[in-house]
């Protein structure tokens, strides 16, 4: 271990000229995260609507969807999205943009398979009082049963935003550039593995700020109980 | 009295399956304008089944439902064959408010907020006007003082109280309550009961069903005995409650009292 902390003393100056090289690639690991959730967030309301409705065909088709970007791997889809989409005639110039596509596809459907959890983990009597009182199937779900069920989402939603941070490291392998990407090249170029210090502190900074964001908000939606 | 008026519920050879469990085996009833009705029987008859599918939250099988003289269903396996426009439909079922066992508040809204909702959105009152009414019927049920409240700090029987007033809200014709006291701890039943008596009095027209016999007794203009899907017996509280005829309400009034 001490061998550790005189490696960091004596790179000390080494270290501290890395952090804006890497900051500078942080941006796009920050950028497509929130992208891709955000963007996946809208489209899985619709989804987990949509397998759970009583329409069969769109039932299914919601189904089909998730089954599939949750029984593949993310960096397949990035392939698939990448690579294998210009052959069906459909070119996506941008790295980033092609990256934001996988991303937010994929995670639209683990928040999909999220929200319906927290849905039908709301007592039927809410959405059966709700009917009583004359109101239609979307209004209950507006007004009474999506609202509370947005605490209990959540701890899940932080859990797959920091999954996302961490896989944003797999879109080097279409040559975008982003944290983990910059830090392998950094590790060759000095041939010398203490990027990865500053590199896990940029992660832990992330991933903690986030959380702490998260328990402030799931505070704010608990104030009825 | 009117007699004139069609009777507020009537329902003919009511039906319904659980796959093939028969919980509803032709149950035919009606309740006048301002009666109070007293459903009563063992736990499993029915009268929840029953009660449910007034308002739509069951499906029957089969059989007519009238809501003031307005056929809302006709069924047949299953299948509507009246076929209402959906306004209309809605209005109909409007006319008829429901207390739970369990209140069903809705916990993310402030007291007050549980008894606008309804109103604002789906009457499209506006918000100053429901909010008038609703501070009325809060002190009605004797809760003026938590109308800024979250559910989750009220006792059982002031969730309960809570639960009327937003039935109330929308102006129904007709309250139907399902045990509306079996969930209480026994020293907050009696001020559920209170209100419930109190809206008798004032003349609202309920469909109650209850172990209280006690309440059966002295709000009910009649009462139902159901048993094993059926109406088994129906009659004033005297002739129910002191003069039982079928076997299975002897029974079944031996065993409560
Ligand atoms: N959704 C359902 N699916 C299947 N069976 C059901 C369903 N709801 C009720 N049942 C059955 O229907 C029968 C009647 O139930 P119901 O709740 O109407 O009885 P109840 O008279 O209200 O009884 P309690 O006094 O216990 O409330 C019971 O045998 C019950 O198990
Ligand atoms: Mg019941």
């Amino acid at each position: 271990m001490s061998e550790f902390w005189q490696a960091i003393s004596v790179n000390f100056d080494k270290i501290v000229n890395w952090i804006p090289v890497l900051l500078k690639s942080t941006g796009t690991t920050l950028l497509l995260t929130l992208c891709s959730v955000s963007a996946g967030l809208v489209v899985s309301v619709f989804l987990a609507l949509g397998k759970m409705s009583k329409l069969k065909i769109l039932s299914k088709l919601c189904s089909a969807y998730i089954f599939f970007f949750r029984g593949t791997p993310l960096l397949m889809q990035l392939f698939v999205v990448y690579y294998g989409l210009p052959y069906m005639g459909i070119t996506i110039d941008s790295k980033f943009f092609a990256a934001f596509l996988a991303y937010a596809m994929n995670s639209s459907a683990y928040l999909a398979e999220i929200i319906r959890a927290a849905i039908q983990s709301i007592d039927k009597g809410q959405l059966e009082a709700a009917k009583s009182l004359g109101m239609s199937y979307p209004m209950a779900m507006r007004l009474i049963i999506i609202p509370q069920s947005i605490r209990r989402l959540i701890p899940p939603i932080g859990n797959e935003f920091i999954m996302i941070v961490k896989d944003t490291a797999l879109v080097s392998s279409i040559a975008l550039v982003e944290l983990s990407g910059k830090t392998k090249d950094i590790m060759i170029a000095s041939s010398s593995p203490l990027v990865f210090v500053p590199a896990l502190a940029i992660y832990l900074l992330i991933t903690g700020v986030f959380t702490f964001i998260l328990n402030r908000l799931e505070k704010r939606f608990s104030v009825y109980e | 009295m009117e007699n004139t008026k069609a009777p507020m519920i009537q329902t003919v050879n009511v039906c319904k399956n659980f796959g093939s469990l028969e919980v509803l085996k032709n149950v035919s009833l009606t309740v006048e304008q301002g009666e109070v009705v007293c459903i009563i029987g063992p736990s499993g008859s029915g009268k929840s089944t029953y009660l449910r599918s007034l308002n739509h939250l069951e499906k029957i099988t089969s059989g007519k439902i009238y809501i003031e003289g307005t056929l809302l269903d006709d069924r047949e396996h299953g299948v509507n064959k009246v076929k209402l426009p959906k306004e209309e439909k809605n209005q109909l079922l409007l006319k008829m408010g429901m207390v739970f066992q369990r209140f069903h508040l809705f916990p993310h809204k402030t007291v007050l907020d549980n008894v606008t909702i309804a109103p604002i959105n789906v009457k499209k009152i506006p918000k100053s006007q429901a909010e008038q009414i609703a501070r009325d019927l809060i002190k009605r049920v004797g809760l003026s003082e938590k109308v800024d409240v979250y559910p989750s700090k009220l006792s059982g029987g002031q969730q309960q109280r809570v639960a009327i007033a937003r039935a109330l809200a929308m102006q129904p014709e007709i309250m139907l309550f399902d045990e509306p006291t079996s969930a209480l701890d026994p020293e907050l039943v009696g001020e559920v009961l209170a209100v419930m008596k109190q809206l008798a009095k004032d003349g609202m027209t309920m469909f109650v069903v209850t172990h209280e016999m006690s309440f059966a007794r002295e709000v009910a203009d009649k009462v139902v005995f159901m048993y094993e899907g059926e109406v088994a017996e129906i009659g004033t509280p005297t002739e129910i409650f002191d003069n039982p005829k079928h076997e299975k309400l002897k029974q079944f009034l031996n065993k409560i009292d």
